[in-house]
C-alpha cells in the first residue's frame, strides 16, 4: 500500500483529508473507493460557504454502478470546491489523491483530525475488506 | 451456491470485477465499463452470456405449442434458422419472461431465456408443453458468447472454417446457422444481440468455449462485462426483464406491444395464446400506464426506482443509466398513460425536469434525432 500518500488521514468510509495551511483541509475519496465504485459519471458537491459536520453526508459521487454518499471527515466551512469535476468526474478515477479532490474546508476544530486513521491503519482496513 | 460459467477462470485471470447476477458469478467489468462500452460501439466487444438458459423443444407439435406459449406469432418463422423475439405471458397478461425462439426444424425449436428466471421459466414451459407432447431439454453444456460491434462480424467470420464463411456472412438479421470455428469446433451462430450493434451471438459447447474466447481476444475483440451490456442495451432501447417488465406488467405497459401479435397472417387467426384474453380486455378498458423513453438534460444520473412526478400521479424510473455515448442520463419510465409533458424526476429530494423522447436513444454509434 505504498501508493497511499503519507500526509493523509482517512475515515473508515473511505474519505481522505490532507491538512493544509491556515487551518484548512482538503478532502477527497480514496483510490480504493474509486476502484470499488467504478467509472465516475457525476459528482454533487457542497457550495462554498456551506457548513459541514463530521460524520454527515456532504457530497454524492455517482459511478456507472451507483450513487454513493460522501461523509464529512471533519467539521467546518467549505472554502473551495473542485469545479473541474463537473465536466470531468473521471478525474477521481485517474487521480483520487491528487486532482480528484472534492473540496477544501476551513476546520472548526483541528483536533478532529486526531480521530482519523493514519495511512497504515487505513491500508490494513482495506486489506481486510478485500478478504 | 453461486454458479459459474466455463469462462469464470478466464474472466478472473483478466482481472474482471465479478458480481452476483441472478445467482451467477459474472464479470461486471474488466477495468473500465465506459471503455468497454465504447469498444462495442466503435470496434468489437464480447460478452460471456453462458449464464443464459438454452432450452431445446422437440416434438411433432412444437409449432402448435409455441402458438400457445408465445404472445408473438411463431408462424412468422417460415425458414429454418429464423429467430423471433417475444414474451411468454401468464393468464393475467403479465410477462413471465422475454425470450428468443429459433426455428431449427418443424420438430425442433430452441429458446433462450434469462438466467435469473430460469427455474420458473422451465417449470412454466414444461407445464404447458406436456399437453402438446413436446419434450423440453435444457442444454447446460452449451456456453454462449455474444460478439458485438461494427467490426464484430468480420472478426468472427475470419475465425470460421473457410467453407462456412460465405454462408454465415450472408445470414440476415435474426437468422442463425451452424458453422465450424477454430479447430473445427461446432458453433451455432446467430445474427442477434443486445447492444444495438451488428454482430453474432454464438452458442458453443462448453469444452470449446475458452478456446473460442481466446481466439476472439487474439483477433482483437475486447472483453466486456455486464455493466457495459446494460448501458449498451438501454441506449439501444431494449428492455431488461425484472426492471422494465415483470409478471405484474403487460406488454402494453412495457413498450412491448410490437412483440404481441393478435392478428395472425398465418393459417390460425385468433391464435389462442396464454394471456390473450387479459391483453384484449386491458386494451378495451384502456391501458393505465405506459413505458416511455426519457432524457435528463440536467447533470445527474437516472436510476431504477426513482420517482417520476407527473400531472396525473407518480410514475417511476425503470431502467436508468448515464449514457456513455450521449454523455447524459437516459432511462425508461413507467408513467400514467398519456402524460408526456411536464415530467420531473425526484433525485434525492430535488425535482429535475425530464424530457420524453422516442427511443432507441443511440443508433449506429450516434445519438438519434431528438435525443
Amino acid at each position: 500500500m505504498s501508493d497511499i500518500p503519507g500526509d493523509l488521514k482517512f475515515q473508515k468510509s473511505h474519505e481522505w483529508v490532507r491538512l493544509e495551511d491556515a487551518g484548512q483541509a482538503r478532502v477527497g475519496i480514496s483510490d480504493h473507493a474509486q476502484g470499488l465504485l467504478g467509472d465516475l459519471v457525476y459528482v454533487e458537491l457542497p457550495k462554498v460557504g456551506d457548513k459541514i459536520e463530521a460524520g454527515s453526508g456532504c457530497a454524492v459521487v455517482e459511478s456507472v454502478k451507483a450513487a454513493s454518499d460522501v461523509y464529512a471527515p471533519v467539521s467546518g466551512k467549505i472554502v473551495a470546491v473542485n469545479e473541474a469535476l463537473a465536466d470531468k468526474p473521471e478525474t477521481i478515477n485517474e487521480d483520487a489523491f491528487g486532482d480528484g479532490w472534492l473540496f477544501v474546508v476551513k476546520l472548526d476544530n483541528p483536533d478532529e483530525m486526531d480521530a482519523l486513521l493514519v495511512p497504515d491503519d487505513y491500508a490494513e482496513l482495506i486489506e481486510n475488506d478485500e478478504h | 451456491m453461486t454458479r459459474q460459467t466455463i469462462l469464470n477462470a478466464t474472466h478472473r485471470a483478466a482481472g474482471a470485477k465479478m458480481v452476483d447476477f441472478g445467482g451467477w458469478d459474472m464479470p461486471l467489468n474488466y477495468g473500465s465499463q465506459i471503455e468497454e462500452h465504447h469498444a462495442v460501439r466503435r470496434d468489437a466487444g464480447m460478452f460471456d452470456v453462458s449464464h443464459m438458459t438454452v432450452v431445446d423443444l422437440r416434438g411433432a407439435r412444437c409449432r402448435e405449442f409455441l402458438r400457445h406459449l408465445l404472445a408473438n406469432d411463431i408462424d412468422k418463422l417460415k425458414k429454418p434458422g429464423k429467430a423471433l423475439y417475444g414474451c411468454m405471458l401468464n393468464e393475467r397478461g403479465g410477462v413471465i419472461d422475454d425470450l428468443i425462439t429459433y426455428f431449427l426444424a418443424e420438430d425442433w425449436f430452441r429458446v433462450v431465456v434469462n438466467a435469473a428466471t430460469r427455474d420458473k421459466d422451465l417449470a412454466w414451459i414444461e407445464k404447458q408443453a406436456s399437453a402438446f407432447g413436446v419434450k423440453v431439454t435444457e442444454r447446460p453444456e452449451l456456453a454462449m458468447i455474444a460478439v458485438q460491434g461494427p467490426h464484430a462480424r468480420a472478426k468472427v467470420l475470419a475465425l470460421l472454417d473457410a467453407g462456412d464463411r460465405e454462408r454465415v456472412e450472408k445470414l440476415g438479421k435474426f437468422v442463425a446457422a451452424e458453422a465450424h470455428g477454430p479447430d473445427g469446433m461446432p458453433l451455432f451462430v446467430a445474427r442477434t444481440g443486445y447492444t444495438g450493434e451488428d454482430g453474432f451471438e454464438i452458442i458453443v459447447p462448453e469444452a470449446h468455449a475458452v478456446a473460442l474466447w481466446n481466439a476472439l481476444a487474439a483477433a482483437g475483440v475486447h472483453p466486456a462485462g455486464l455493466g457495459a451490456r446494460d448501458t449498451l442495451r438501454l441506449e439501444a432501447g431494449m428492455n431488461l426483464y425484472g426492471q422494465d417488465m415483470t409478471e405484474d406488467v403487460t406488454p402494453w405497459e412495457a413498450g412491448l406491444a410490437w412483440t404481441v401479435s393478435l392478428e395472425s397472417d398465418g393459417q390460425f387467426p385468433g391464435r389462442d395464446f396464454i394471456g390473450r384474453a387479459a391483453l384484449e380486455k386491458q386494451k378495451q378498458d384502456g391501458v393505465p400506464r405506459e413505458l416511455i423513453g426519457v432524457v435528463l438534460d440536467d447533470k445527474g444520473v437516472l436510476r431504477h426506482g426513482q420517482r417520476v412526478v407527473t400531472g396525473k400521479g407518480d410514475g417511476e424510473i425503470l431502467s436508468g443509466i448515464f449514457s456513455p455515448t450521449l454523455g447524459k442520463a437516459i432511462g425508461f419510465a413507467r408513467v400514467p398513460a398519456g402524460v408526456h409533458d411536464g415530467l420531473k424526476v425526484d433525485i434525492r429530494g430535488r425535482e429535475l425536469p425530464l424530457r420524453m423522447v422516442k427511443y432507441p436513444f443511440v443508433r449506429d454509434g450516434k445519438a438519434c434525432e431528438g435525443v
